[in-house]
């Protein structure tokens, strides 16, 4: 057992001493073999870290059956205390979060909500329907752009386009959608991923609608109307939410619509369709669900979650580009929905806030942020495969139901 | 379709085969389904049982001849529709989804007769409520009827291997058809489990279910059976009552080989 590990170490660090020395080693055409050593050192690192727990977890006593991992009871615990508390206070922190924190930690904040609607729509693809997607970004940019154009050339407000948005992006989400409804696996994810990038290069190249690579700016906030009583009369006044705690507020409300609807899903005949799509899709089919239909309406539902997302950032920022949809953005959502845990709302949150406030905590590591994306995503995968918090179906409580017989 | 029951054929193939590349897996099959009749089609590994089920619930279409269901067509139609229409089946090698509850695999058995869409979900209308209590409490009454209500909370991977069985029964009655295609529902089943599951297979034939099964267990087949149709290579050697296809020479044959005859 060891050996063997051992000698897999080898070959993996072999390799991968094969793979990094071009790719990192060059830079400005000079060679700079200091970069590639901590590199290599960063990720055998990571495989003797793998190789540890691997030899710990086989050392370990196999359990008894009816013992429950150290995650299940903490769960557990925090199930019995009553949801007022438990709910009710995670809520008034988040909600109370602008009120003690800096500007650049609202900001920082801002970005993780943003990311975590993108985990929470993208998990209905993902997660529930298990359609690998890895394009997923572009209806983000759908929203952003939307949203943009509709408000540059139109005068629309946020709140107008973001319909029109949402439509649009789960439109996007159905011409995606249904070239790949008969490919699995490997396949959906290259047709993703070009679609993505298809996208991408629409936007950078369509200079007279897009204004290309350069973007578009000056876009109205998304703004507030309440009636007001000066001048003697009835009017409205608008307030533009500009600054950061207003806009925090909106992505906050977004966010928790997001929760909301995502959980109703899940836990309706739809989410119930999603899932058994996952499982065993022939055995989905000739259970009575029309799977075709079913996955085009998880690509279009996750895509409109998406929309949403875009149309708030673009209305954040008043600036929108291409490069803010890179296929690296799509990784990192991809990567949040894993490493929470597919299919799990509690998880996607916490992986959200993990993965987008811990690089800019650690700011200075910044150029080793994809190294620890990919240390943390395997060692998950050898630690703990089915996420930090694994996904739970939704068990009843049958006294009513049964009373009623 | 009269035909000599002196009552309605449900199910209908008229000259069905299929071939996989070079493999005639059915050859012309005629076969007939009568209302409320327990019908088995048996034969010997490799005989084209299954075929012959994938083929009425679409998952492949036959490559010549049709099936007909009440006098409608099946040719064509996606699995999905064909179980709205009245036929659900289930599998020989259990194919639950392993990660939902033992409630939630029949509830999505009720997909086809259930309707709240995406939208009525996330506004939870109370049409979307009530409905779901609906058929929460009709999967309820399915799993009590086949002994799992207790189960309902379990994941369907705890369950052990019977009632896994079942539980694919249950999914199947869960889409309230009119005719059930079972296949090998007894496979690795105790003689104990396959007697309960024999009162059962006959209780569901009593509420008007018409049963179609495929079978290997011969004391299960020639006790519950009505009809028995012998498949061979693909094509059908033998049709009859249980007592007749005990006694058919072709079907000696064909189960114990061309020795067994000469032998005997
Ligand atoms: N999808 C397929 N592609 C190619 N050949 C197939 C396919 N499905 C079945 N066959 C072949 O068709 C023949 C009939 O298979 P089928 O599964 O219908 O047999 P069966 O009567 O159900 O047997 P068993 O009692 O073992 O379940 C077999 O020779 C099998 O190898
Ligand atoms: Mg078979």
């Amino acid at each position: 057992m060891v050996r063997q590990e051992l000698k897999k170490l080898v070959i993996y660090g072999f390799f991968l001493a094969i793979i990094i020395t071009p790719m990192v080693g060059f830079k400005n055409n000079d060679f700079d073999a200091a970069r590639v050593l901590q590199t290599l050192a960063v990720l055998i690192g990571l495989l003797v870290l793998n190789l540890i727990v691997k030899l710990v977890r086989s050392k370990r006593p196999q359990r008894a059956p009816g013992h429950k991992a150290w995650g299940e009871r903490v769960r557990e615990r925090i199930e019995q205390i009553p949801k007022v508390f438990t709910l009710g206070g995670l809520i008034l922190i988040t909600a109370m979060f602008p009120v003690f924190a800096d500007n650049y930690m609202i900001d920082v904040a801002i970005t993780c909500l943003i990311y975590i609607t993108l985990g929470l729509g993208l998990n209905i693809v993902v997660g529930l329907c298990g359609l690998l997607d890895l394009g997923y970004i572009a209806f983000y940019a759908v929203g952003a752009y939307t949203y943009s154009l509709l408000n540059l050339k139109l005068g629309l407000s946020f709140w107008a386009a973001l319909p029109i948005g949402v439509v649009l992006g789960m439109t996007c989400g159905c011409i995606i959608g249904y070239p790949t409804l008969k490919m699995r696996g490997d396949y959906l994810a290259i047709v993703t991923l070009g679609f993505g990038e298809i996208i991408r290069l629409v936007l950078n190249n369509w200079d007279s609608l897009t204004a290309g690579p350069n973007g578009l700016f000056g876009m109205q906030r998304a703004a507030l109307y309440y009636p007001t009583f000066q001048d003697g009369g009835l009017s409205w006044a608008v307030y533009n939410i500009k600054s950061l705690p207003s806009l925090y507020y909106l992505i906050y409300i977004i966010v928790i619509l997001t929760i909301i609807g995502v959980r109703r899903l899940d836990n309706s005949r739809i989410g119930r369709a999603w899932v058994a799509i996952r499982e065993d899709e022939t055995a989905a089919e000739l259970s009575g669900v029309p799977t075709t239909w079913i996955k085009l309406l998880a690509y279009a539902l996750g895509a409109g979650f998406a929309s949403v997302a875009g149309a708030f950032f673009a209305a954040k920022l008043s600036y929108t580009n291409p490069n803010f949809f890179l296929f690296m953005e799509s990784c990192i959502v991809l990567c949040i929905v894993v490493l929470g845990g597919v299919g799990s709302i509690p998880g996607i949150i916490v992986a959200g806030i993990v993965l987008i406030a811990a690089p800019e905590i650690f700011r200075g590591l910044e150029s080793y942020r994809m190294l620890a994306f990919g240390g943390i995503m395997t060692t998950m995968m050898v630690l703990k495969p089915e996420g930090l918090i694994p996904a739970k179906r939704h068990k009843r409580e049958f006294i009513e139901t049964k009373s009623n017989e | 379709m009269l035909l000599e029951f002196g009552i309605m054929n449900q199910l209908v193939l008229q000259n069905v085969s299929k071939k996989f590349g070079g493999l005639l897996a059915v050859n012309q099959l005629d076969l007939e389904v009568p209302e409320n009749k327990i019908l088995s089609l048996i034969g010997p590994n490799g005989a084209g049982k299954t075929t012959v089920f994938n083929m009425i619930t679409g998952v492949y279409p036959p490559s010549n001849g049709s099936i007909t269901f009440k006098g409608k067509k099946l040719n064509k139609l996606r699995s999905s529709k064909i179980v709205a229409r009245g036929i659900a089946r289930t599998f020989q090698n259990i194919r639950l989804f392993k990660s939902m509850t033992v409630l939630e695999n029949v509830l999505v058995g009720m997909h086809c007769r259930s309707k709240s869409g995406a939208i009525r979900a996330l506004l939870k209308t109370p049409f979307e409520v009530k409905e779901e209590k609906n058929i929460t409490r009709k999967s309820l009454e399915i799993l009590e009827f086949m002994g799992l209500a207790d189960f309902c909370n379990d994941y369907a991977s705890n369950l052990p291997y019977g009632g896994q069985r079942r539980l694919e029964i249950a999914r199947a009655l869960a889409a309230q058809p009119q005719i059930i295609l079972l296949d090998e529902p007894a496979a690795g089943m105790n003689p104990r489990e396959t007697a309960d599951l024999m009162d059962l297979i006959i209780k569901l034939r009593d509420t008007g279910l018409t049963i179609f099964l495929v079978e290997h267990d011969m004391r299960l087949v020639m006790g519950i059976s009505e009809i028995v149709i012998v498949l061979d290579y693909g094509q059908k050697i033998a049709q009859g009552t249980p007592q007749e296809i005990q006694q058919n020479e072709t079907v000696i044959e064909a189960y114990l080989g061309t020795g067994a005859k000469t032998a005997s």
